[in-house]
């Protein structure tokens, strides 16, 4: 393994560093032929062609080409593992190349946990169907049947034996020039090798020696240095600059178009410094809704479009049914990166490169064509890893903001975001107010309906709408991007009747951006609250009552598993033992992420002390079947990720705000967990290699809130249906009064 | 323009700053020595951690002239990938960084720990950390390396 570390290491730092790709292609040892030209846009780079996923060196290395991106996740060992399982060839000759839109192909935004369920589908159909050519083409030279061939460490040989021809000898200097073959016959699951093992990522070395190169660390040759300065008020116009109060700042000169305000120069701390010192005089700006009755008034809206989302069954008549109405809300988060947002732009007169931490490097170039007035083939973004962002935090800004000022200034410039910047202007996960109604009978859900209240994402929207740009009255981008806030909205149970209306909102206090499995934390934090709610009614056990209403094996097995880990007493919540000063109890939850991908099931075991209202989560237990894994560790990593994260944010995590602006800028007034709050984690990893693999980045989070309030019910027999699950809130509750 | 003469990880260097409150992050960064990084500026979050005559410090809370006349050891002078520092064998050993924006801040308290107190327990070790965040979710391979590098299988 330690081979592949250092080639994938050697060419992408050579590529970072250089800054230019014809470094990263000596070292890699592309071939001359297709690439003799080293410039951008000579590649092949249409999805539908192998050619754009997949290049045969003259050294016998391969290169893979790929569109989505690593940004933790670990996508970087995933892919070449699918990759050269498919092709036959060792795992230490593949190069991997990752989101640059001069390079890669276009695989779509790296969101939504799609990375391996789409991207790397994409990536093992490429790599089959070279492996079928390059079979095809040695079956010519030998002048042997297909059939009797095999393709085995990076060469064709007979399958009786004898001597092989290398890939390279079958390709070099040429393309496949085929399409990706959805028929070509993929490897049976059975005789993988490296799908399925745990091997180790090739950028784990680097980052734990300080030697890794984020976009925070990235520099290229006389690139100037810039802090953006933000209004003290979200909408407040610009009336003045007085420029000569960074006069005497060496270096540093203002630029403003607009409202867009930022200084640049040759040193960063003396920019940081001029930042600070420059006076300039905004205009009055209050037109955020009051904080505190934020629930109130999305229910009350003005601008609310009701749609049915699900509508299906039809009540039963039931005399001895109990119903039961409740109303849920999840805050306001930060992506809340630990490294505020940075990137560089080189902006010429005619082209731009753009060295960004997006996670959608390529759909970034329409935008920026728009916005600079550069053709969209002259716009080339260049993924580079920054701070994990879970969703969209200000990368996208900080990017942009930096094309701008190079246009400006016409040299390189790199954006460096401050911390308040990354709490205050990141774009937020939406709030969420969700209430349910339903009814229980003889032991089963007889009604059901969930009423959302969400602001609504616009259709086929290119990004979320950009800071600079906007501020600088550049063509911009309008509207709302959540990420598909409304799913899982219903209960997957049998119900007699389900309904699942969306109430649209058509704004959003802050500027919304899709978070970590956007939406489904909180409705499944709704629906598998109240699932337990009608539980308690019925006087049945959690568990119990939940498998009563599944049929699909899968989700049965995934909930019984969570339960044996957690060697689940049945009976039904609260505990018997409420009113202890230390309530005991436990909880769980379960959810099919998107009713169509990855099976979770998640307990918790709590502690809630009585005198304080802190709740203390001991222990936490997740069964999770994302069909086929192709690296175990890394789904147990996203796993881990995914319950740490979000137990942040249920029981610490709301942005405040007062009419004019974010007033949480820190990570004081914006706590995240330490690791005194960290419970121990028991995964069962469910094994499932010839299914499709599922997902493993999101679902996980979805099941978290409600496992924990469940679990605090059961503990100390009040039911927590808002975020965050502070000790004041939490007191409330027990002290009887609402939160 | 003032320069300053700094210890970092055992070689004397002479650096400029403008000012004498120039954060030690930005003088360390600014010498290519780009492992610590910025977080918070705040002395929130520790991913700038160093260690200061062996204590884990926040860089970003020193200034460049108390930072003189003292032994300054960043993530760079613990080992290399090549020959990686007992403790960044642990980490890499258990997978630990996800986006790893706060992997060396973390390895530098742990050293710190480690350096004081050989065989921790896990409270030890979470209290020592507590101070050093992590979006990730990485903090229980955190502790797990930590526990493995002191000779501790968990």
């Amino acid at each position: 393994m330690n081979k592949i570390v250092r080639t994938s290491g050697f060419s992408r730092r050579a590529l970072l560093k250089g800054g230019a790709l014809t470094v990263g292609f000596a070292l890699s040892g592309l071939p001359r032929g297709a690439f003799a030209q080293g410039a951008a846009g000579t590649r092949m780079l249409d999805p539908k062609e192998v050619d754009a996923f997949l290049a045969v060196n003259g050294d016998g290395t391969v290169t893979l080409f790929c569109g989505k991106v690593d940004l933790g996740q670990g996508l970087r060992i995933a892919m070449p593992q699918i990759a050269a399982e498919e092709l036959g060839i060792d795992i230490a000759k593949i190069n991997y190349i990752e989101g640059d839109t001069a390079l890669t192909p276009n695989q779509g935004r790296t969101s939504g946990s799609n990375g391996i369920q789409r991207g790397g589908v994409q990536i093992r159909q490429a790599a089959a169907t070279a492996r079928k050519a390059l079979v095809e083409l040695a079956a010519q030279r030998l002048q042997a049947n297909a059939d009797d061939l095999v393709a085995v460490d990076g060469q064709v040989r007979r399958k009786s034996g004898g001597p092989g021809i290398d890939f390279a000898s079958l390709v070099v200097g040429r393309q496949f020039d085929v399409k990706l073959d959805p028929k070509a016959p993929l490897k049976d699951p059975a005789a993988y090798t490296l799908v399925g093992k745990s091997l180790p990522r090739p950028d784990v070395p680097a980052k734990c020696t300080g030697t890794a190169t984020y976009i925070q660390d990235f520099s290229v040759p006389g690139m100037l240095h810039a802090r953006v300065i933000r209004p003290p008020a979200i909408g407040a116009e610009l009336q003045s600059v007085d420029e000569s109060s960074v006069k005497d700042f060496s270096g540093v000169k203002v630029v403003r178009i607009k409202n867009f305000l930022a200084v640049v120069g040759e040193d960063e701390w003396t920019t940081m410094r001029a930042a600070r010192a420059l006076k300039a005089q905004w205009s009055e700006w209050s037109g955020l809704p009051e904080q505190a009755t934020l629930a109130q008034s999305m229910h009350a809206d003005p601008s609310l479009t009701a749609q049915t989302l699900i509508s299906k069954g039809t009540a039963a008549k039931s005399e001895n049914a109990k119903a039961l109405t409740a109303r849920y809300f999840w805050p306001m988060q930060s992506h809340a990166s630990l490294g505020p947002s940075c990137a560089v732009a080189d902006v010429r007169a005619d082209s731009a490169t753009v060295w960004t931490a997006s996670q959608g490097t390529h759909g970034n170039q329409t935008t920026y064509a728009r916005f600079l007035k550069l053709p969209k083939d002259k716009v080339r973004l260049i993924y580079v890893e920054g701070s994990g962002c879970y969703g969209m935090n200000g990368h996208e800004d900080a990017a942009a903001e930096a094309a701008i000022l190079s246009q400006a200034v016409g040299r390189p410039v790199r954006v460096q975001w401050t911390r308040a910047e990354e709490h205050g202007w990141d774009p937020k996960g939406p709030p969420q107010l969700i209430e349910v109604s339903g009814a229980v009978a003889d032991g089963r859900i007889v009604d059901w309906r969930t009423d959302m209240w969400i602001p609504q994402t616009t259709r086929g929207l290119l990004n979320i709408p950009l800071l600079g740009p906007e501020a600088a009255g550049l063509d911009n981008i309008v509207g709302l991007n959540t990420g598909l806030i409304s799913q899982n909205g219903d209960p997957p149970y049998a119900a007699d009747r389900i309904e699942v209306v969306a109430h649209w909102l058509k704004t959003a206090p802050l500027r919304p951006a899709p978070l970590r499995s956007p939406g489904k934390p909180a409705n499944c934090f709704a629906v598998e609250s109240f699932t337990d709610e009608l539980a308690t009614a019925a006087g049945l056990d959690p568990v119990a009552f939940r498998l009563n209403g599944l049929k699909d094996p899968r989700a049965v097995e995934v909930l019984k598993r969570t339960a044996a880990l957690m060697k689940w007493q049945a009976r039904p919540s609260p505990g018997s033992n409420t009113a202890a000063a230390v309530a005991k109890g436990r909880g769980i939850a379960y959810i099919h992420y998107k009713h169509s991908e990855t099976y979770v099931g998640m307990g918790m075991e709590v502690a809630v002390e009585r005198a304080t209202g802190r709740i203390k989560v001991e222990r936490v237990a997740c069964a999770h079947d994302c069909g086929q894994m192709i690296n175990p560790d890394g789904v147990r990593a996203q796993i881990e990720g995914s319950i740490l994260q979000t137990l942040s944010r249920v029981l610490m995590e709301e942005v405040k705000f007062d009419r004019s602006r974010v007033t949480s800028l820190d990570w004081a007034s914006y706590p995240i967990m330490r690791f005194s709050d960290v419970p121990k984690i028991d995964i069962d990893l469910i094994e499932r290699q010839t299914e499709p693999p599922l997902g493993a980045g999101e679902a996980a989070c979805a099941a978290v809130g409600a496992a924990l309030a469940n679990a605090v019910f059961d503990a100390a027999g009040v039911r927590l249906r808002t975020l965050p699950f502070t000790p004041e809130r939490v007191k409330a509750e027990l002290g009887g009064k609402a939160s | 323009m003032p320069s300053y003469r700094l210890r970092i990880n055992g070689s004397e260097r002479s650096v400029e700053s403008p000012d004498a409150d120039k954060p030690l992050l930005y003088v360390l960064r600014d010498a290519g020595l780009t492992g610590a990084k910025f977080g918070c500026g705040l002395g929130q979050c520790g991913a700038c951690t160093v260690l200061i005559d062996g204590t884990a410090m926040q860089s970003c809370q020193m200034t460049v002239a108390d930072a003189q006349g003292k032994a300054i050891v960043t993530i760079e002078g613990l080992g290399t990938p090549a020959k990686p520092h007992p403790i960044q064998a642990a980490f890499i050993q258990e997978q630990v960084p996800q986006c790893g924006y706060c992997t060396s801040g973390m390895i530098m308290s742990a050293a710190a720990l480690l350096s004081k107190n050989a065989k921790p327990s896990e409270d030890d070790v979470r209290t020592a950390l507590d101070l050093n965040l992590c979006r990730c979710g990485s903090h229980v391979r955190v502790v797990r390396a930590v526990m493995a590098a002191s000779g501790q299988r968990g």
